[in-house]
């Protein structure tokens, strides 16, 4: 994050360099391209939204920039190193490190409540008990369920489940934010909390991905990609915002 | 992270699925526990039918009259037969001649009835012998005494019975100094003998002893003798015993031939050799039904274990997601299941003890230290196995391959 700043000011620092990306499922006549050959660069600090109709293949692009899946072709850069090249070790410091994730599904640990949940990354990266409970209340105040935390995810409302896993992506201070529609179960109130959240994250100099199907949310943010059939078909910035930058 | 944080993340595993730590714990512990169950009432029964036979005394030898068969050559040559006589036991009691007999006693044999007032009682063995008799065939009297050497020699009309025959003729009054009539001659009851059991073929406590002379005085006159019961030294000596009980038997009765010998020997330990190898055999059907409950149990663990493989599969994806190393995944499940496999091998061991203090179809259940081990190994292994294969397969999938596991 530091090396990112300071690269800022001659060259963007990459971080995210995606090459030549198809994502293939099946075989023969029944296959289908999730993605059919994406190019993508993202710089540090960037605040990019990718929109795009349903099944166009943007959950399977942000796995990939995620280090949560593989492809079928390309090639995927994350900071300079190859994903593929990486060993267990270093990708589970990537995926607990480096890369917050939120998921369109939540995916929280059933039967598990909110602050164990957020907790657990914390935990992986070896943080003491004291510490990550801490950092994990923390988190969850931001998202506003300090009131909740001892409740597991079957007790707690398809937009508070979300906001646990936001928390939970949040707990770590990740360099790299990557969220999968993450405002699809809130109502607007929260939506506009979260979308400050993300402000907030940017301008501490942390790179944000969106995925969204609102119009509204993808006008946070300062670069804008559409996508269909697997492809990126459009890649504009966004003015209003980028003079707030 | 450290191991304690990782025992602690397993407890919570197991305490999260409540249900799954149940039923996978009951799997191991019943199949643990009918293993040890079923091979301890095998092992009982066969200890039962062993411990009837010790009762009657392994050292023990019966030297009988008669040849060593039946048919025709049989019967000519028990024409030219010499009986056995007082004679012949006193020469068995002779150390310089039979140096590994410990002692043996004339037995001679009768077919009494015996009356105490309005009851009867005929026992199933009859006999007059010399003290020696009681230890030799292992005979312990609970209640009351032994007669003597003197009491032989004065041929007192004094009577060792056994539990059945006192029961008979005494219901639960104490026979010890009462008179009762056998043949109409009285006896005075001095001692009755511990509970010996049936051997099977006869109620060992349908018992009447006395002193020899009192017998042959009043009952049988001096007739050969039924037999001559020869204490060996100890177990491992009677085929020894049997071979100086041979030659001085043979030099007595003038053998001159194996074959044409005029009396036979029996013991205790031949016997013992046959009724305990099947018993082995019972052992062996009963250990293939507790092999078989074993892999009922283990098949029954596996099951429980595989069907919470998708749901643990995708929490596995979650995990990975947020950056668990792969090495503590494994660990926690390794020790998941450690925990589950040694508290349901324990309880199983545990209740395989309880339930074999209970008789079962009238057998007295023995545990087998080894079934207890093997059922605990197995069932502990297969526990291992099952609950951490599953987990390192899906510990070894990309987070998103892992999530979408069905
Ligand atoms: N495991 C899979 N097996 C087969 N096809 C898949 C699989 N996962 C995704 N697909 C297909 O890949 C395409 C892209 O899916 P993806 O989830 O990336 O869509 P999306 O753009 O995120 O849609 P949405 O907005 O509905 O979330 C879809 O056509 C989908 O059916
Ligand atoms: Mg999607």
């Amino acid at each position: 994050m530091a090396a990112a700043l300071v690269d800022n000011k001659s060259q963007p620092h990459i971080v995210i360099d995606v090459k030549g990306a198809v994502k293939k499922y099946g075989e023969g006549a029944a296959s289908i391209y999730a993605l059919a050959g994406v190019d993508l660069q993202i710089a540090a600090g960037e605040y990019v939204a990718i929109m795009g109709p349903s099944g166009s293949g943007k959950s399977t692009l942000m796995n990939i920039m995620g280090a949560l899946d593989n492809m079928t072709a390309g090639s995927y850069f994350l900071d300079g190193i190859e994903v593929s090249s990486m060993d267990e070790n270093a990708l589970s410091v990537v995926r607990g490190r480096k890369i917050g994730f939120i998921f369109q599904s939540f995916n929280l640990i059933p039967r598990t409540t909110a602050l164990a949940n957020v907790e657990l990354p914390l935990a992986y990266q070896g943080i003491k008990s004291a510490e990550r409970k801490k950092r994990a209340l923390a988190a969850l105040k931001v998202v506003g369920l300090e009131d909740r935390v001892t409740h597991e995810p079957t007790e707690l409302s398809g937009g508070q489940q979300q906001r646990v896993a936001v928390a939970r992506a949040l707990a770590t201070r990740p360099a790299l934010l990557l969220a999968d529609e993450p405002t699809g179960a809130l109502d607007s109130k929260s939506t506009e909390d979260l979308l400050d959240l993300f402000d907030q994250i940017n301008h501490a100099g942390r790179t944000v991905v969106v995925i969204t199907h609102e119009a509204d949310v993808a006008a946070r943010a300062k670069r804008v990609l559409r996508m269909k059939d697997g492809k990126i078909i459009s890649d504009t910035l966004n003015p209003a915002r980028m003079v707030s930058a | 992270m450290n191991i304690f944080e990782i025992i602690r993340f397993a407890l919570r595993g197991l305490t999260i699925n409540r249900l799954r730590t149940f039923l996978t714990t009951l799997g191991i512990m019943i199949g643990v526990s009918s293993v040890i169950i079923l091979t301890a009432v095998g092992n009982g029964s066969s200890k039962a039918v062993q411990d009837s036979l010790d009762r009657l005394g392994t050292n023990s030898i019966q030297v009988r009259s008669g040849n060593l068969g039946f048919g025709p050559r049989a019967q000519a040559v028990s024409n030219n037969t010499t009986p056995l006589t007082i004679l012949d036991a006193v020469a068995l009691n002779d150390p310089k001649q039979v140096p590994s007999v410990k002692q043996s006693a004339p037995v001679a044999n009768a077919n009494s009835t015996c009356v105490n007032g309005s009851s009867t009682s005929t026992p199933s063995t009859f006999s007059g012998t010399w003290p020696a008799y009681f230890e030799a065939s292992n005979t312990k009297v609970a209640k009351g005494n032994y007669f003597s050497t003197d009491d032989v020699d004065q041929g007192r009309r004094l009577a060792v019975i056994g539990t059945t025959t006192a029961t008979e003729l005494f219901g639960t009054d104490n026979p010890i100094n009462q008179v009762i009539r056998c043949s109409g001659i009285p006896f005075t009851v001095i001692g009755v003998t511990e509970v010996k059991g049936s051997t099977g073929f006869q109620d060992g406590d349908s018992l009447f002893i006395a002193p020899i002379t009192a017998v042959e005085n009043s009952i049988t006159g001096y007739q050969p003798l039924s037999s001559i019961i020869v204490e060996a030294k100890s177990s491992k000596l009677t085929d020894q015993a049997q071979a100086e009980i041979q030659t001085v038997l043979d030099a007595r009765h003038r053998v001159k031939s194996s074959t044409s010998r005029d009396y036979r020997l029996f013991n205790q330990a031949s016997l013992l050799a046959t009724s305990s190898s099947s018993s082995k055999v019972f052992t062996v059907l009963l250990a293939a039904v507790a092999g078989i409950s074993l892999l009922v149990g283990g098949i029954g663990i596996t099951n429980i274990m595989l069907v919470t493989v998708i749901e643990r599969t995708r929490e596995i994806g979650i995990r990975k997601a947020i950056g668990a190393p792969k090495g503590v995944i494994l660990s926690q499940f390794l020790i998941e299941a450690t925990i589950l496999s040694l508290v349901g091998g324990a309880l199983g061991v545990v209740a395989g003890f309880i339930g074999s203090h209970f008789t079962i179809v009238g057998v007295k259940p023995v545990i087998m230290p080894s079934s207890v081990f093997l059922a605990f190994g197995v069932s502990v292994l297969i526990g291992l196995f099952f609950g951490s294969y599953p987990a390192s397969r899906a510990a070894s999938l990309r987070p998103i391959e892992a999530l979408r596991h069905e």
